[in-house]
């Protein structure tokens, strides 16, 4: 009975603190994409090279999210039936939006990213029984262009 | 030195190829910041921790790639590539490779 009670506990935790911080989350995405827009990240290797390059370097933005109990409890009853697992979808939407907002953060100054590529590790946690840390890591690279200034 | 993932370096010539460069790191996590990502794990969000954890290893393999290139004698590495793969629970390796060349 504790044990149940504590459960529910959990869930409504994950829950409400989950979706508050979800929604915070996905209204700054929105705002500093918006900030962001006016340099480019292209999946494209090219490069116009009519003008001098001034600079070329790496730029990589990482994050890791986790699930939190209330999706977790979702997602085992969603695998019973099959289809679609929604809450894993914007639990990694968001991962991989913060990271290509990290990204461009790095490359301040810049006029363009070129060669973006992404990518999605899962960073498993001690796999025995209970302490079992769910999250996602990931990360996205590239290349920033910097033209030299006439 | 010159890091890029493109094949080419814009603006430069390429004058000498060297072959492929490697760096690598296996990162275990850290009891202190594991705890506090399991508190984490009942609200869900991100984990700052590992993400720096994370970070830290990867720039180390970096350092490892570059130090790698400059043995060489390069001057710059292209076509880089990261790749992470969980080895066991609680450890991943941070790998990264890429092509040494030397340009002008």
């Amino acid at each position: 009975m504790i044990e149940l009670g504590s459960i529910l506990v959990f869930l409504v935790i994950g829950y409400v603190f989950g979706t508050l911080a979800e929604k915070r989350h996905f209204r700054s995405l929105r705002e500093r994409e918006v900030l962001s827009q006016e340099l480019p990240a292209l999946v494209a290797d090219t490069v116009d090279t009519t003008q001098q390059i001034e600079q070329a370097y790496l730029v990589v933005g990482a994050t890791v999210i986790a699930i939190d109990y209330f999706k977790a409890f979702a997602a085992a009853l969603r695998s019973f039936f099959g289809g679609r697992v929604a809450v894993y979808e914007t639990l990694l939407e968001r991962a991989r939006r913060e990271s290509i907002l990290r990204m461009k953060a790095e490359a301040a100054g810049c006029d363009l990213i070129v060669n973006v590529r992404i990518e999605t590790s899962s960073i498993g946690g001690e796999h025995q029984g209970k302490n079992k840390i769910n999250s996602v890591e990931c990360y996205a690279y590239g290349t920033a262009i910097r033209y030299a200034r006439h | 030195m010159v890091i890029t993932n493109l094949n080419y370096v814009p603006g430069k010539e390429i004058i000498e190829h060297y072959g492929l460069v490697t760096g690598s790191t296996v990162q275990s996590k850290h009891f202190g910041r594991d705890f506090l990502a399991s508190l984490k794990n009942f609200v869900g969000g991100e984990l700052k921790g590992y993400t720096e954890l994370l970070n830290e290893a990867r720039n180390q393999a970096i350092e490892r790639l570059v130090a790698q290139a400059t043995s060489v004698g390069a001057n710059a590495v292209l076509n880089v590539r990261f790749s992470t793969t969980s080895v066991s629970a609680g450890a991943a390796e941070l790998y990264v490779y890429g092509t040494a060349v030397r340009i002008n």
